[in-house]
């Protein structure tokens, strides 16, 4: 249970860590905060290489918000983006998802972007990331480009990050008003990957009748999935119990595969569960989020 | 690949102290504080990040040093099982309280259990059963089943309050008090 030999260089600048990882091609490979990264080379699951150590970049340790984005740098620890103060107002799915990654000690070091470039089809922050829509930044020593949720996700383990390329940041996009989030996994044990997970997101219209609701799922497929369940609860009211038509539609849309931890089945089971549970968060959020954003009712004038 | 594998010179503050090691890229955290500081406290279980035996501060914070390589932590502050006992060998209130609530058998996970709660007691000095449980939560006790190691936490608090109070609160004269 020990890395093999390995190669090493801890580049001081964003320039550095480019020009090396351009230099590398194919041999370099990133370490952040190596939660995933270094059991792998432990467990001699992951070849010999040469590590490009980027936790000398402090300037990306950033959890910021720009322009309808919350941006999250690639050193930003999963802890660090738990305790930001701007993220339950401006995405609090983030808060609900990280809570379930991992243990404290594990979010103290590991990276949020890690984590998503990871593309563990079992971690919460890819399906957060594909639920929403976000964004990632890639960037080499000759520029930039940007990535669609959509797109970055290849396959277990597997995400759009070409040799000599480091993902500098991930892109949240802004919950808006009348919108709600919600999550819910089971798994195990306290922290342990989910045995089945789901993200939900609902959006409600001015006459507080949802307009739009969606789930992404996580540990039932190679990739984050995300279904639309718009057609299950469209124009249904804000307190509605309709919820239960939505899990049965995603009972039907998914197709999980069994292994150890799980039958096929029994994820499927859990899948309906979990979709309802964390529609009905996101469903109260939504309602809550609507009315703090139109003011309140004034008294006497109910409707 | 070198034939020769490549050393690098990691400095840290263990304990307190200004410590140096030379190392291979690929020597864990967990394996330089044991082998190459020689402080054997930090027990080894998993070493794939799960049972949280190994659990160090890092700046503070509680890591796995089986999930860090030496090398990628140089410079920082770490503190070890070794360092939270007193100067004078008197227990911190953590491991006081381990022992007066039977918090340990064999005592082999108790290293992780002791910093991972004397850092989660500065984060939340008097918790809830529900996040005493979170706290302790990523680190495996085979023996215990857990009840009194969660009695320790609490008692732990209580300890670390008593501490404070003493040192903080100038004690009022009382009738027996001679000027």
């Amino acid at each position: 249970m020990k890395p093999p030999p390995l190669d090493y260089s801890r580049p001081e600048s964003l320039t550095d860590a480019l020009r090396t990882l351009a230099d590398l091609g194919p041999d370099g490979k990133v370490l952040a905060g190596g939660q995933s990264l270094v059991p792998l080379l432990s467990m001699r699951l992951a070849e010999p290489m040469h590590l490009v150590d980027i936790n000398r970049l402090a300037d990306l340790a950033y959890v910021t918000r720009a322009d309808g984005q919350v941006l999250v740098g690639a050193l930003a620890r999963h802890a660090e983006v738990l305790a930001s103060s701007l993220v339950p107002a401006a995405q609090p799915l983030l808060a609900k998802a990280l809570r379930f990654v991992a243990h404290p000690a594990i979010r103290n070091r590991g990276t949020t972007v890690g984590s998503i470039v990871h593309a563990d089809p079992a971690a919460e922050m890819p399906a957060v990331l594909a639920l929403l829509g976000g964004t990632v930044r890639v960037l080499t020593a000759g520029g930039e480009r940007l990535v669609g949720a959509r797109d970055f996700f290849l396959g277990v383990l597997e995400s759009d990050v070409q040799p000599g390329e480091l993902v500098t940041e991930v892109r949240f996009p802004v919950l808006p008003a009348g919108a709600g989030t919600g999550f819910a996994e089971v798994s195990r044990r306290r922290g342990d990957y989910a045995v089945c997970g789901v993200a939900a997101l609902i959006a409600l219209n001015d006459r507080q009748e949802i307009e739009q609701a969606r789930a992404a799922y996580l540990s039932v497929g190679p990739c984050p999935r995300v279904l639309d369940l718009t057609e299950a609860l469209a124009g249904a009211p804000a307190d509605s119990d309709r919820l239960p038509a939505a899990a049965a539609m995603a009972r039907e849309l998914i197709h999980p595969e069994g292994d150890i931890h799980a039958t096929a089945e029994y994820r499927r089971h859990l899948a309906g569960v979990l979709t309802e549970r964390a529609l009905l968060e996101a469903l109260a959020e939504a309602r809550d989020r609507g009315s703090a954003d139109f003011g309140r009712q004034p008294a006497g004038n109910a409707p | 690949m070198n034939e020769a594998e490549q050393v690098h010179e990691v400095r840290l503050t263990v304990n307190g102290a200004a410590r140096t090691a030379s190392v291979p890229a690929r020597r864990l955290l967990s394996d330089c504080i044991r082998h190459d500081l020689h402080l054997t406290g930090t027990h080894v279980g998993c070493e794939h990040g799960v049972c949280g035996a190994c659990t160090v501060l890092l700046n503070g914070a509680p890591v796995r040093s089986c999930l860090l390589l030496a090398v990628s932590v140089d410079g920082a502050d770490i503190t070890t099982v070794e360092g939270l006992a007193g100067p004078d060998g008197r227990l911190s209130p953590v491991q006081q309280a381990f022992a007066e609530c039977h918090g340990l058998q064999c005592g082999f996970c108790t290293p992780g259990f002791l910093t991972t709660i004397t850092a989660g007691l500065q984060a939340a000095p008097e918790p809830t059963d529900e996040q005493a449980r979170e706290m302790v939560g990523g680190n495996l006790c085979r023996c215990t089943g857990y009840q009194n190691i969660v009695a320790a936490v609490h008692r732990a608090a209580e300890l670390r309050r008593e501490h404070e109070g003493a040192a903080a609160v100038p004690r009022r004269p009382g009738p027996g008090d001679v000027r």
